[in-house]
C-alpha cells in the first residue's frame, strides 16, 4: 500500500531531477545560519556551483559537534516566531543537540510517518498503541501525528506501567504498537506472566536501537505481529526518515527528502553500492533546520538493485556506529557527557568506566566511578550521598537511570592513547 | 579530666566490596605491627567503609595511604558496660534520655568486660551525658 504513490515510486529520472530542485533550494535556505555562511564561504562554494547531485561532494560535512556548538537556536534558518516546535535529542557533552520545526516541517514529518505506516499495511482500520515517551523524545509526539493523519485510532500510552499497557492492548482491541524491540520483548514476557493474551495484535514497529534478526524471529513468536525496523534521528526529524517494506530485507529511506551518501568514516571518501560505510545525509525538505551532508555516525550500506516493491534502493539495517555513541533503552548516550558531567562534581574523580549489561530484555547501564580522596570524610551515609548525587546528575543530563558504583581512587584503569572506556555485554538479543 | 582525653581517633577506611580488599588492609596494619582492638564494616550498594581502633592511628593512616587506600580519622567514644543483660539498655538509654543520636556503635567484650564504641552526632554533649549518668568512659591513652 501507499501514502502517496506517485512520489514513492518516482522513475530514476524525475526523482533525481526533483532531488537537484530541492537540493538547490536547501542551499538557498542554509544561507541563513550563520554557520553555513561561513563554512561555504571558507570552502569558496557559491549556489551556482551546485549543478549536478554529484557537486554536493563540495561541500564539508556537518558534525554534531557543530551543532553543539550552534546551542540553542544557532542552526535555525527561520525566525524563532516561525519555530512551533523544538525537540532534543542527546549532546556529545553536557547540553543537548535541540532541533526546531516549522509547521510545514511538522506537516512534511508526520506524512513521512504515514508513508512508511501505510507501507506495511496499516490503515484507518488500526487501533494504534504508541508506548515511547512523549517528552522531549522525537518518537512519541512522531509517531503520534503521523498515525492520526492516517487516521488510526491513537492510544498515546507512552512508556512505563507494562500490566497497564497490557489491558489497554487487550481492552482497546490494539492492532499495532511502536516502542523499542527490548521493551516489547519486556512487554512480551510481562504478557506471559500475566497469562495474558494479545491476540489482537498483528504489527510491531521497532526502533530508536539496533536489533537482530534473532531478535525479530522472538518478537513475531511471543507477540503474535510481523515486526518492522524503524529509523530515524532527531536531527533529520526523527523518526520516518527510513523504514522496512513488507518484504523486510532493508530499510527505505525516503530519496525525495533525503539525498543519501555512504562514506568511509576515517577518510570521508564516499563509497558506492555494496560499500558499508556511514551514512551521511542531506535533508532537502527541511526549513526550520536545514543541513548540509550532515554526519549520522550510522553505519549502513546501499543496496546495488532497486527494492521489488518499487520504492527505489534501499538501506541495510544499521549495524553499527562510526563513534562511540551507546543505545541504552532507546536513548542515545555519547561517553563524553559521562564525563563531563562527572567534571562538575568534585567529590569524584574523572575516571570512569562504564558497563552495559542487559537483564530481563532491559538495558542496564553501570557506571564506575573513584572517590576523590580529599572529600572522604570516614562516614558510609556520606558516601551515600555522593552515590545518589552522581546518580541524579547523571540522571539530569542523560535521562536516563544509571547503576554507579564508587570505588577506591586510582583503582580505575588509566588509558595512554585512545581510551576503552565502555565495555557492552549486550549479547545478540 | 579533659573531656577530649575521652575522644578515641577510630580510622576509616573506604573499600569496594569485592573479595580481597579487607586482608590487604589487615596485611598492611600487620607489616607495621600495629594491633586492631576493635572493628566493624559497614556496607553500603557496592562499597563499604572499615572502621577500626587501632594502637597507632597516625601510623595506620600513613601506611594504608601509601598503598592507595582512602583513610580518615573519626572521633568516636568508648563506653565501659556491664556484660551481663541489660548493661547495653543502660548506656542507650542514658544517650536517649540526653537527645543524643547515635550513628552507629559496635562492641566487643575483652578481659576488662564490655566496651561500646559509639560514633554519635554530638561528642562533647555524650561525653557529659555519659559521665552524669554515671557511665565509665575510656581514655584514648588506654588505646592509644
Amino acid at each position: 500500500m501507499f501514502w502517496d504513490e506517485k512520489v514513492e515510486t518516482l522513475p530514476k529520472r524525475e526523482l533525481e531531477r526533483l532531488q537537484l530542485k530541492r537540493l538547490k533550494k536547501t542551499f538557498l535556505q542554509v544561507q541563513n545560519v550563520e554557520f553555513y555562511r561561513e563554512k561555504l564561504k571558507a570552502a569558496r562554494i557559491r549556489p551556482s556551483d551546485i549543478r549536478t547531485l554529484d557537486d554536493i561532494q563540495k561541500i564539508p560535512f556537518t558534525r554534531k559537534q557543530d551543532l553543539r556548538d550552534g546551542y540553542p537556536f544557532g542552526f535555525f534558518a527561520v525566525p524563532l516566531q516561525q519555530v512551533v516546535r523544538i525537540h532534543t535529542t542527546s549532546g556529545t557533552t553536557g547540553k543537548p543537540t535541540v532541533v526546531g520545526y516549522t509547521r510545514k516541517d511538522l506537516e512534511t514529518w508526520a506524512n513521512l510517518i504515514a508513508r512508511n505506516m501505510t507501507m506495511v499495511g496499516l490503515s484507518d482500520c488500526d487501533v494504534f498503541q504508541n508506548m515511547v515517551n512523549y517528552g522531549m523524545f522525537t518518537g512519541g509526539l512522531g509517531f503520534h501525528y503521523g498515525a492520526e493523519k492516517i487516521g488510526m485510532t491513537v492510544i498515546p500510552s507512552a512508556t512505563g506501567n507494562t500490566r497497564r499497557q497490557i489491558e489497554m492492548i487487550q481492552d482497546f482491541g490494539v492492532t499495532a504498537i511502536h516502542c523499542t524491540p527490548s521493551y516489547a520483548m519486556h512487554l512480551a514476557e510481562v504478557a506471559e506472566e500475566m497469562d495474558a493474551r494479545l491476540e489482537s495484535l498483528t504489527t510491531g514497529l521497532f526502533g530508536a536501537e539496533p536489533w537482530s534478526g534473532s531478535m525479530r524471529t522472538e518478537l513475531e513468536k511471543k507477540l503474535g505481529v510481523t515486526a518492522f525496523d524503524s529509523y530515524g534521528i532527531s536531527e533529520l526529524f526523527g523518526p520516518g526518515v527510513a523504514f522496512e517494506c513488507p518484504e523486510r530485507n532493508g530499510l527505505h529511506i525516503w530519496h525525495d527528502c533525503y539525498l543519501v551518501e555512504i562514506i568511509n568514516p576515517a577518510t570521508g571518501e564516499v563509497l558506492g553500492d555494496g560499500e558499508r560505510g556511514e551514512l551521511v545525509v542531506t535533508p532537502l525538505v527541511k526549513e526550520a533546520m536545514p543541513l548540509l551532508r550532515y554526519r549520522t555516525g550510522d553505519i549502513t550500506m546501499r543496496f546495488e538493485d532497486d527494492c521489488l516493491c518499487g520504492r527505489a534502493k534501499k538501506v541495510s539495517r544499521i549495524t553499527g556506529r562510526s563513534d562511540d555513541m551507546l543505545v541504552i533503552r532507546g536513548i542515545n548516550v555519547f561517553p563524553s557527557q559521562i564525563e563531563h558531567v562527572l567534571l562538575k562534581i568534585p567529590e569524584v574523580g574523572n575516571q570512569f568506566m562504564v558497563y552495559v549489561d542487559r537483564i530481563n530484555h532491559l538495558d542496564e547501564m553501570t557506571i564506575d566511578v573513584e572517590i576523590n580522596r580529599d572529600y572522604f570524610s570516614g562516614e558510609l551515609q556520606d558516601l551515600a550521598r555522593i552515590q545518589k548525587k552522581v546518580v541524579k546528575e547523571l540522571r539530569d543530563t542523560l535521562e536516563l537511570r544509571t547503576t554507579v558504583k564508587l570505588v577506591e581512587p586510582g583503582s580505575l584503569p588509566r588509558f595512554e592513547g585512545k581510551a576503552k572506556r565502555v565495555i557492552d555485554r549486550r549479547g545478540e538479543i | 579530666m579533659k573531656k577530649n582525653a575521652f575522644v578515641i581517633k577510630q580510622i576509616s577506611v573506604f573499600s569496594e566490596n569485592k573479595p580481597g580488599r579487607l586482608a590487604a588492609i589487615a596485611k598492611a596494619l600487620q607489616e607495621e605491627k600495629i594491633n586492631i582492638l576493635a572493628f566493624s564494616i559497614a556496607e553500603a550498594d557496592g562499597f563499604g567503609v572499615v572502621r577500626a581502633l587501632v594502637d597507632k592511628p597516625h601510623k595506620a593512616h600513613e601506611k594504608l595511604g601509601k598503598l592507595g587506600f582512602n583513610a580518615a580519622f573519626t572521633d568516636v567514644i568508648a563506653v565501659r558496660m556491664k556484660d551481663e543483660p541489660g548493661g547495653l539498655h543502660e548506656i542507650a538509654r542514658v544517650l536517649g534520655e540526653g537527645k543524643i543520636n547515635i550513628e552507629y556503635a559496635y562492641a566487643y567484650s575483652g578481659k576488662e568486660g564490655a566496651v561500646l564504641i559509639l560514633r554519635v552526632d554530638n561528642v562533647e554533649s555524650a561525653i557529659t551525658a555519659i559521665q552524669k549518668g554515671g557511665g565509665t568512659l575510656l581514655e584514648s591513652s588506654l588505646f592509644q
